[in-house]
């Protein structure tokens, strides 16, 4: 068997969080929030070994010449920042300045590329995929879309924005996106039963 | 709710987990279901197996991003589903030219792809093949990981792309990033909104849990072929229990 005592640990850990999260049992539980607190610590370990692979990654870039100058800005932008964050409180002026003028704007410029490559693949979609299903998607985007707009002059459109829009959202796209959700909770189940019993091992070497 | 009704629905609770759990084991003991005969064909995963084939012949490279699970929360989930998926995939490129290139968006995932990576290439004696730097945490931001993951599709010779794992909308620019190199791009997520985005701009959507049976159906092995049953058989099961409360309101039924 690949790794046992990694299996073992995974196995009974999950099965005692599994446990305690359905049975009332003081000892249980106590262990549950015990481990819980446990695996808070290894994902900020985990995050910081990311960043260390993120920057071993810049690091041969940057000492192989090759897009030097834009790996050695993110080697600077990265510890630049975590030493911000150790030096000064997440509440100083350095810090939210650093989100307020940095982090946020850099987010907000992909998001608006983001936009322009929706619709763009929007009309690449018909081109594609034609279809009834494409036709109703993206009939039903336009829709949502014109009734959550105003128009000069007129304001909300008549029966699309207080009708026909909240009809849409409200009954077939959340029956939908219901309907989704049921089938990947019942995956996530199957995903933790199958890690349960240690069928799924990506810890293993 | 009083501490009885909450004491039952706990004890519902595991009584189902464990009923789900005795169906996969049934399922291995009767028959296990082989995609494509006793289970649908899922064209997105049979497109995205001609796309490997093709890679491999072309000596490209195939990509497979494995998104933003986080550890403790549910979006791990499919995160592990790309892992089982990843090490098949590897096994069907191992004999390619290019190896197989992972990015991840979070520690815990970055740290298992590597682990996996090394796993797959271990079980089927290519240990020379294993280069760490194959799998990648690209970014730590949603946007970050976008970016990071696009550098790759550009720079990595990659050919066909495998997005399978917790996305945000951010998922289309990568997709975007892909289609405009005229890459394969098949993906899936667990995230309703990326699964919309996903639909729109990639060029295989898996939609729903359609994502959860990817592995099943890239040949993971038993257990993953009878959850796909169990998770069936529920799926009924809860629709008989949403009909059946409709219809009890209908006639003017209490709970």
């Amino acid at each position: 068997m690949k790794a046992p005592v990694s299996t073992a640990v995974a196995i009974g850990v999950g099965g005692v969080i599994l446990l305690g999260y359905f049975l009332p049992v003081p000892y249980l539980t106590n262990l549950r929030l015990l481990l819980l607190q446990w695996a808070v610590f290894l994902a900020a370990a985990a995050l910081f070994v990311a960043a260390l692979n993120l920057s071993q990654h810049h690091w041969v870039r940057l000492t192989n010449r090759h897009e030097a100058g834009t790996s050695g800005l993110l080697l600077i932008a990265l510890w630049g920042s975590f030493v911000l964050g150790l030096v000064y409180p997440l509440h100083s002026a350095a810090v939210r300045g650093l989100f307020r003028f940095l982090i946020l704007p850099i987010g907000v410029a992909l998001l608006g590329v983001l936009t322009v490559s929706l619709i763009y693949a929007a009309l690449q979609m018909m081109r594609r995929r034609p279809g009834l299903f494409s036709v109703l998607f993206l009939t039903t985007a336009m829709l949502i879309l014109l009734g959550a707009t105003a128009l000069p002059g007129i304001g909300p459109i008549p029966f699309l924005s207080d009708t026909l829009r909240p009809w849409l959202a409200q009954v077939p796209a959340a029956a939908g996106a219901r309907g989704i959700l049921l089938g990947v909770a019942l995956g996530t189940v199957a995903t933790g039963l199958r890690i349960l019993l240690g069928s799924d091992r990506p810890y293993g070497e | 709710m009083t501490a009885w009704t909450t004491g039952l629905t706990d004890i519902a609770g595991l009584v189902c987990v464990a009923l789900f759990l005795a169906v996969m084991l049934l399922g291995l003991v009767v028959k296990v279901p082989r995609p494509g005969r006793d289970l649908r064909p899922l064209h997105a995963l049979r497109r995205l197996r001609q796309a490997i084939f093709l890679t491999v012949e072309s000596g490209q490279r195939l990509h497979v991003s494995l998104g933003r699970g986080l550890l403790m929360h549910q979006q791990m989930a499919v995160g592990m589903v790309g892992l089982r998926a990843l090490e098949r995939l590897v096994s069907m490129t191992a004999a390619g030219d290019r190896p197989t290139i992972v990015t991840a968006g979070t520690g815990p995932l970055g740290i298992l792809s590597r682990s996996t990576l090394h796993s797959a290439y271990e079980t089927h004696h290519w240990e020379e093949r294993y280069r760490p730097t194959d799998a990648r945490v690209t970014g730590l931001t949603p946007f970050a990981y976008a970016a990071g993951a696009g550098e790759v599709i550009a720079t990595e010779n990659v050919a066909a792309n495998f997005f399978l794992g917790a996305f945000g909308p951010e998922v289309a620019l990568l997709a975007d990033q892909a289609a405009a190199r005229g890459e394969f791009v098949a993906a899936g997520s667990d995230s309703v909104l990326a699964q919309a985005v996903l639909y729109a701009v990639a060029e295989e959507p898996l939609i729903g849990e359609e994502a959860f049976a990817a592995a099943a159906y890239l040949g993971a092995g038993g257990l993953h072929a009878t959850s796909l049953i169990a998770e069936d058989v529920f799926r009924w099961l809860l629709i008989a229990l949403m009909v059946g409360g409709a219809l009890f309101k209908l006639v003017g039924g209490h709970p």
